[in-house]
């Protein structure tokens, strides 16, 4: 501990100018929740409009509008900047490291997400609306027939890969060079482990997604035909190039939340991780493999049979290392002494619901069936199992387990229970029943629908409703445990958490590991 | 003798009645008990059997964790265990998924073997996807294909709800395509603008319309009678209204069909040689406007996502420039080149309908010849 212990700077500048990792990490997760909020209020409209069959509130085109951003700002919005929120605060105090090891750029990458969704949301007043070809913005239909406010869009997602490059660079410099001595890779916890893979993707895969969106400027206005097939194009290209980053993409939000739920699983059994080394392997490979099997999104755009096989097979060897992990949380419950605080129950609201996502994952795989999944509400439940039950679920518990730690003040533990439960059964009323629709032939992105579809999709919106309302829950109960929550005196919050955040007194000083601390016997897992 | 399969279809009526609660992927069986199509019924197995496993491996999975959290609880006076590896079940449970999933991979392979099998096909059909309609067009090997379009037929009252909806709200169409039953269809399957989806989930077929590139696919239908599905990539706007539908019907009315399409064609051909009266254009021209123009500019003709026709310049103005904008479309827009899709005699009409009706009252008439003459310049 050093004797320059200095506090922030006071007012606005301190949020502007801050290098401080914690303070940056403070303002990605609020933006985070920001957009997790808007993104949210645009699902709303969503499930309003497909309460019932007919059109009532809005226009076709405006509901594909909704559809569009919903996704954007859910997944480049909320789930990624929230977790790159909470590998700011985490990683320094976990390493034993004072700092990110580019605070400057650490600045950098933050601010220019807020300019971005501006520009971004911007669009829905323009002439001619807000892009309104699905987040997977799939050319021609967001090329030659886009609206003209696709320009902005992709100078937003240019900017949002900026910043996620700058914020991964950060954190592989930070994890390659600041662990505190005896800090070795296989003592990392893994929340680290798996932050350190998944910006190695992000490294791989934004220039790529960057390069998608310059081709599509260069179609829309340079006059070139990537996507085009009159001038010698093609727009399967396109879908190759998305998922490219596309399914690496889908690791890169869902390793992080792997990693919360190896801290927090560990953490209320009171037992180590079974299987560490294990953890680390499954991770490098699923980060492997999610390379290779891109095009099992697209078995229906007419690939040559023996590219399917290949997709196929590499799409189900996911499956094994997904396993490994799974197994080896439950294996960690087994013969633990087992006690459910909210974050713990997010935990296993986690792990139940990704492994229906990741069994409706393992049929989507299967090329002939997916003839028939392919584009239907069925996959819509599939990836919202895993995006929602997945990430922002393990989200919701890293918040409740660390937020104690960060403030120094506790969340109401009943209120926290509450919001478990409503989100939990809200969601599966959500997202449960979208198994069936989609199996039943209801395609995904429609704004109306026949009629054998309506009651399913009132129990839908009635779900998506309950489950919108609970996050108010979780934003009041987060603001009042930082506003007059009840003080945490003891460094460990949680008598069973582990790793070198928990020696350091609740809330952390503004600096910290100033001197790199000593690594004990085993303090990773 | 009674088949096993019907008392069993008999059995289960009163749920398969109720179309209200359809749970699951179409078995590719029908209601009567007669398989439909051979592979769907094939994806249907393969897909239970996946979904079978994944069941009893998530009720393992699930009961291990269930237990544990019943018995390895703190509040029950547990000490913790602090194992945390093991080799010979990390193996295991590496190895054992590994084998499931090679099972697995074994009866997919050959179900995907037989979807790509497009050899020996007795008819093909070029399906075309538009935004938002369905061009179908029945390859002929003397060179006479016959051509239509399928146009979403629910009205716009049912779907803005100031009309019941019928039982097949926005699944059916003006005018189906006909296939005969126990006849290999190849589909060729290609788009005009962006990229659409061919899905007829109780004949199992689907596959992706790109403009520039015409995919495969096919079917045998054994089971007559009307199947229904929808546009499954988005498309734009009315991405959800541009079902399909699909009548499978025996030799015979195939046929019969067949040849009135070919008598149509050839009577609307003639009918572009003679003068229509204002009332026979302008009826015509409705239902032309209703299922070609409706979408984008109005019922009334206000405009929608299209420009106002009611009082437009172009619809009051010129002619050539009014036929101009029907028959080459609008460069960059989504207005398209009708003079491809709409026969003379129909352009006529709408034209006509569109410069009379929604009180644009030019008292203009246009006749299938004037289309003509403005298309040869």
């Amino acid at each position: 501990m050093g004797d320059h212990h200095h506090g922030p700077a006071k007012g606005l500048s301190r949020w502007l100018y801050t290098t401080n990792h914690k303070d940056i990490g403070t303002m990605y997760l609020w933006f985070s929740f920001a957009m997790f909020l808007l993104g949210g209020a645009f699902a709303m409209v969503i499930r309003a409009e497909l309460f019932q069959p007919g059109m009532q509130l809005v226009e076709p085109g405006f509901f594909n509008q909704m559809t569009t951003l919903h996704g954007l700002v859910m997944v480049f919005g909320a789930i990624m900047p929230s977790f790159v929120g909470l590998a700011n605060w985490l990683i320094p105090m976990m390493i034993g490291a004072p700092d990110m090891a580019l605070p400057r750029m650490n600045n950098w990458s933050f601010w220019i997400l807020p300019p971005a969704f501006l520009m971004l949301a911007s669009t829905l007043l323009m002439e001619g609306g807000a892009p309104a070809f699905g987040w997977t913005f799939y050319a021609p239909l967001s090329t030659t027939y886009a609206p003209p406010s696709v320009t902005f869009f992709i100078f937003a997602i240019h900017i949002l890969g900026v910043s996620s490059i700058m914020g991964s660079i950060n954190i592989i410099a930070t994890v390659m060079n600041m662990r505190a001595p005896g800090m070795t890779y296989m003592k990392m916890p893994l929340f680290v482990w798996t932050w350190l893979i998944t910006a190695f993707l992000l490294v791989a895969v934004m220039p790529v997604l960057a390069g998608a969106v310059t081709m599509m400027l260069m179609d829309i206005h340079f006059g070139t035909s990537f996507f085009s097939a009159a001038g010698g194009g093609d727009p399967v290209l396109f879908q190759h190039i998305f998922w490219f980053f596309g399914h690496p993409e889908v690791y890169i939000i869902i390793l992080p939340a792997f990693g919360v739920i190896s801290q927090i699983i560990p953490a209320f059994s009171r037992k180590p991780l079974f299987g560490y080394a294990s953890m680390v392997y499954a991770t490098a490979a699923i980060a492997f493999l999610s390379f290779i099997v891109w095009a099992h999104h697209m078995y229906t755009v007419g690939m040559p049979v023996a590219g399917e096989l290949f997709f196929m097979y590499a799409t189900m060897l996911i499956a094994v290392p997904t396993g490994v992990k799974v197994f080896n949380w439950v294996t960690t419950m087994w013969r633990g002494a087992m006690t459910f605080e909210t974050p713990m129950l997010f935990s296993i609201g986690f792990l139940v619901l990704f492994t229906i996502g990741g069994f409706t994952g393992l049929m989507l795989a299967i090329a002939p069936a997916d003839f028939q999944y392919h584009d239907t509400y069925f996959v819509v439940a599939h990836f919202h199992y895993v995006m929602v039950a997945g990430a922002v679920f393990s989200m919701t518990a890293a918040i409740y387990f660390w937020l104690p730690k960060w403030t120094g003040r506790m969340y109401n533990e009943t209120m926290g229970k509450v919001h478990f439960w409503v989100s939990f059964i809200g969601f599966n009323i959500t997202f449960f029943p979208q198994h069936f629709v989609g199996l039943a032939g209801m395609p995904r992105r429609i704004p109306d629908y026949a009629l054998q579809f309506a009651d399913f999709n009132m129990m839908s919106s009635i779900g998506a409703f309950i489950y919108g309302a609970s996050q108010l829950l979780f934003l009041y109960n987060v603001i009042a445990a930082i506003v007059a929550g009840e003080k945490v005196s003891d460094e460990k919050v949680w008598d069973g958490a582990e790793g070198l955040e928990w020696t350091l007194p609740s809330p952390p000083p503004y600096h910290t590991f100033e001197t790199p601390p000593k690594i004990e016997v085993q303090p990773a897992h | 003798m009674l088949n096993a399969r019907a008392l069993a279809a008999t059995a289960l009526l009163p749920l398969v009645a109720n179309a209200q609660n359809q749970i699951n992927m179409s078995t590719g069986i029908s209601e009567a008990g007669a398989v439909i199509t051979d592979l769907g019924a094939e994806i249907y197995g393969l897909h239970m059997l996946i979904f079978w496993i994944c069941v009893a491996i998530g009720i393992g999975v699930f009961g291990v964790m269930l237990y544990s959290i019943y018995a390895h609880r703190k509040s029950k006076g547990v000490e913790a265990s602090q194992f945390h590896e093991n080799t010979r079940v990390e193996i295991a449970w590496t190895v054992v998924p590994f084998i499931i999933l090679v099972g697995m991979a074994v009866p997919a392979t050959s179900t995907l073997l037989e979807v790509y099998d497009n050899d020996d096909a007795e008819m093909s059909i070029l399906v075309t996807g538009y935004q938002w309609k369905w061009k179908y067009e029945y390859l002929d090997a003397e060179g006479e294909n016959v051509a239509f379009f399928s146009n979403l037929a629910t009205s716009q009252e049912q779907i803005y709800n100031t009309d019941t909806k019928g039982e097949n709200y926005l699944l059916e169409v003006d005018e189906p395509l006909v296939i005969p039953v126990d006849t290999k269809v190849r589909f060729l399957i290609t788009a005009n603008d962006v990229i659409h989806s061919w899905w007829v989930p109780e004949i199992a077929v689907k596959r992706d319309a790109i403009p520039g590139f015409i995919n495969e696919a096919w079917t045998r239908v054994l089971a007559e009678g009307v199947y229904r599905g929808q546009c499954t990539e988005l498309c734009g706007s009315y991405h959800g209204f541009m079902p399909v539908e699909v009548h499978v019907v025996s030799q015979d009315e195939f046929d019969g069909w067949m040849a009135a399409k070919k008598g149509a064609a050839a009577a609307d051909a003639a009918l572009a040689a003679t003068e229509l009266s204002v009332d026979e254009l302008m009826a015509r021209g409705e239902n032309v406007y209703n299922a070609s123009c409706l979408a984008c500019h109005g019922a009334n003709g206000e405009g929608g996502l299209g420009n106002a026709i009611a009082g437009s310049a172009i619809a009051m103005g010129g002619l050539d420039s009014h036929l101009n904008v029907i028959v080459n479309g609008v460069a960059g827009t989504a207005m398209q080149a009708f003079g491809a899709q709409l026969s003379d005699v129909d352009v006529a009409a709408v034209t006509t309908y569109q410069r009379n009706a929604f009180g644009n009252n030019t008292g203009d008439v246009v006749q299938a010849s004037d289309v003509v003459s403005y298309k040869e310049g």
